[in-house]
């Protein structure tokens, strides 16, 4: 087991990208498949994004093994009141400023769910948000 | 990981190199250590793009060529000239005289590659419309990039346009025409004159083919040196002879940034030059972070093949003479003066039919184990050494990184003892002694850069 971990600064939008990046480069020495590697990038790159867009940033834990990858993103965020209208496509709740970066388009969770093999998210109002998920290397 | 896979025109001559660690340093993939006091390559991690070549100090790298004599082996001799050639000649030297010179020196043929330029990006442009799912397409023309891709970039390797380059097809060309002609296929001798040691490495072990279409590279310096000399000395030049006039003015500047871009319209494409410009914007596209792009024309030298290097001088000047040449060219052809239409491209239907390479394969020098679980043991040793290492990427250790030699240990091909602040520790805590110490930094660095000099001055 191979363990890690990464800071994400809220409003830094400039270093989105950071972690995902970090794990192409492990993934790509495993020999892990193109295409699967592509769909992690993406699904961390998004989670890293919704940390620094809505929740004042937060933690990244990246543990990996010979079978899959697992990613949890602990931030201390307002929490998501309605977890199903979140997984919505086109459903956003970012600010203009963020909107303006070309960031908040509601893609974000539904992006990171079609790309996972397990997707866990844990909330609570005004305290802040878990997300979990998973990718194996076999499936 | 063991088997070679690429030859390589670029060699270390042991007996100049000192091990000034410039060369390891400006690897942009990392394939050089330094062992015994001089420079060596990882031949698999290597991909020709020569920065090693353009800083090294004491001319200790060198590109390995074909003797110019071996031109004499054919009856049929051709030169193929890419137009970067002529744009190393100082304004006074027309382009007849090098002609001229070229003809008088051994070959009955020359010819510019950029003929096929256009037919070139013909079919790249129909291979990119009709291959939309593989966007961004990416050129191949310079084999650098293509090397990189393979080694550094495995994902994109089905992005790479599986089109020969425009050398292949004006060799294609031309052998074509002279077997018409009668001659016999076994006494035709094409030889190009190379800006780079990516094009002989490319021509030696093309990619996705068995056989080369030139029988010999020629560097350009060399034939730079050999031309200019022959027309300081001579006052008379034959006068029959003429440039052939085989380029459309917008395939003269072909191989120069933005030159395979120009002749396409796609909405969304890039032309990036020097490889660590190409480098950094691979990783975005890798990502899909760029939507929507459709061509990119990457090429590993700054101001692409004017800042080759083999060719002499500099690149902004030899690129600026090549723009010249392009307008006075689209200025005799807006007059009427020279046809847009050149003969190769009456041999469009045969050139069509040989213009595929075979596959491009994936070569990633990035797995560290074919097999997940070895390379995941592999990864696990690699980052606990690192963590014991510096970070301070002194080179010290004769690799270019802290991280680069945790990669080393882990392959057996270094120990951690050789980092200069374990040994330290080491010799603190008892364990190592001074002498053994010399003596690792001895392997590295060579008897020389170990003489008790100070002590004895």
């Amino acid at each position: 087991m191979m363990h890690n971990e990464f800071t994400v600064v809220e409003g830094d939008f400039a270093n989105a990208g950071k972690a995902s990046s970090e794990i192409k480069k492990t993934l790509k020495q495993l020999n892990i498949d193109n295409q699967k590697i592509k769909k992690i990038v993406v699904a961390v790159y998004e989670a890293e994004v919704n940390a620094i867009a809505h929740a004042y940033g937060g933690t990244i834990y990246v543990d990996l093994d010979e079978e899959k990858i697992c990613v949890l993103i602990k931030d201390k965020g307002p929490g998501i009141p309605d977890i199903a209208r979140a997984m919505e496509k086109g459903f956003s709740t970012a600010s203009a400023k963020v909107r303006e970066m070309g960031f908040g388009a509601g893609m974000g969770l539904p992006n990171i769910k079609n790309n996972v093999d397990e997707l866990d998210i844990q909330t609570e109002i005004g305290v802040g948000t878990e997300i979990k998920m998973i990718v194996n290397f076999n499936s | 990981m063991n088997e070679n896979y690429f030859y390589h025109a670029l060699r270390i001559d042991h007996k100049i190199c000192f091990g000034c660690t410039l060369c390891m340093r400006n690897c942009p993939t990392e394939a050089i250590r330094v062992r015994n006091g001089k420079a060596t390559i990882y031949e698999n991690k290597c991909v020709d793009c020569g920065e090693c070549y353009k800083v090294c100090p004491s001319g200790a790298v060198y590109v390995a060529e074909d003797d110019f004599q071996s031109i004499y082996n054919f009856k049929h001799r051709v030169v193929l000239m890419p137009s970067v050639f002529l744009g190393q000649f100082p304004e006074e030297i027309k382009a007849s005289q090098v002609y001229s010179v070229i003809t008088e020196i051994g070959f009955n043929h020359v010819f510019e590659v950029e003929a096929s330029a256009f037919l070139h990006s013909i079919l790249s442009n129909k291979y990119i419309r009709e291959n939309e799912t593989k966007k961004p397409l990416i050129s191949t023309f310079c084999p650098a990039i293509v090397r990189l891709i393979q080694v550094k970039f495995p994902a994109l390797v089905d992005n790479l346009i599986p089109i020969k380059a425009p050398v292949d097809f004006t060799a294609i060309y031309i052998r074509k025409k002279l077997i018409e002609e009668g001659a016999n296929p076994e006494d035709i001798g094409i030889f190009y004159i190379t800006p780079c040691a990516a094009k002989i490495a490319a021509t030696k072990s093309p990619v996705g083919e068995d056989v080369s279409t030139v029988d010999g590279v020629l560097n350009m310096d060399t034939m730079y040196n050999i031309v200019l000399k022959e027309i300081k000395q001579k006052k008379e030049f034959s006068k029959n002879i003429t440039a052939n006039n085989d380029v459309t003015s917008d395939c003269v500047i072909f191989s120069l940034t933005n030159g395979e871009r120009r002749l396409n319209n796609f909405k969304k494409s890039f032309a990036i030059d020097e490889i660590h410009n190409v480098i950094e914007f691979l990783e975005r596209v890798e990502d899909d972070e760029i939507e929507d792009l459709d061509f990119l024309e990457l090429r590993a030298c700054d101001e692409s093949c004017a800042g080759g290097i083999l060719t002499c001088g500099n690149r902004f000047l030899i690129n600026d003479r090549m723009m010249q040449r392009a307008k006075k060219l689209a200025e005799r052809e807006r007059n009427g003066e020279t046809s847009r239409r050149k003969a190769i491209m009456n041999e469009r239907e045969y050139l069509t039919q040989n213009s595929h390479v075979g596959k491009i394969k994936p070569r990633s020098m990035m797995v560290l184990d074919e097999d997940r679980s070895v390379a995941f043991q592999k990864l696990t040793r690699i980052k606990e050494i690192e963590s014991k290492l510096p970070h301070t990427d002194c080179n010290v250790c004769g690799a270019p990184s802290c991280h680069a030699l945790a990669e080393d240990v882990a392959f057996d091909r270094a120990e951690m003892t050789d980092c200069v602040f374990m040994q330290r520790n080491l010799e603190k805590r008892g364990s190592l002694k001074v002498e053994e110490s010399v003596e690792i930094m001895k392997n590295i660095w060579g008897e020389d850069k170990l003489k008790d000099y100070i002590l004895n001055k």
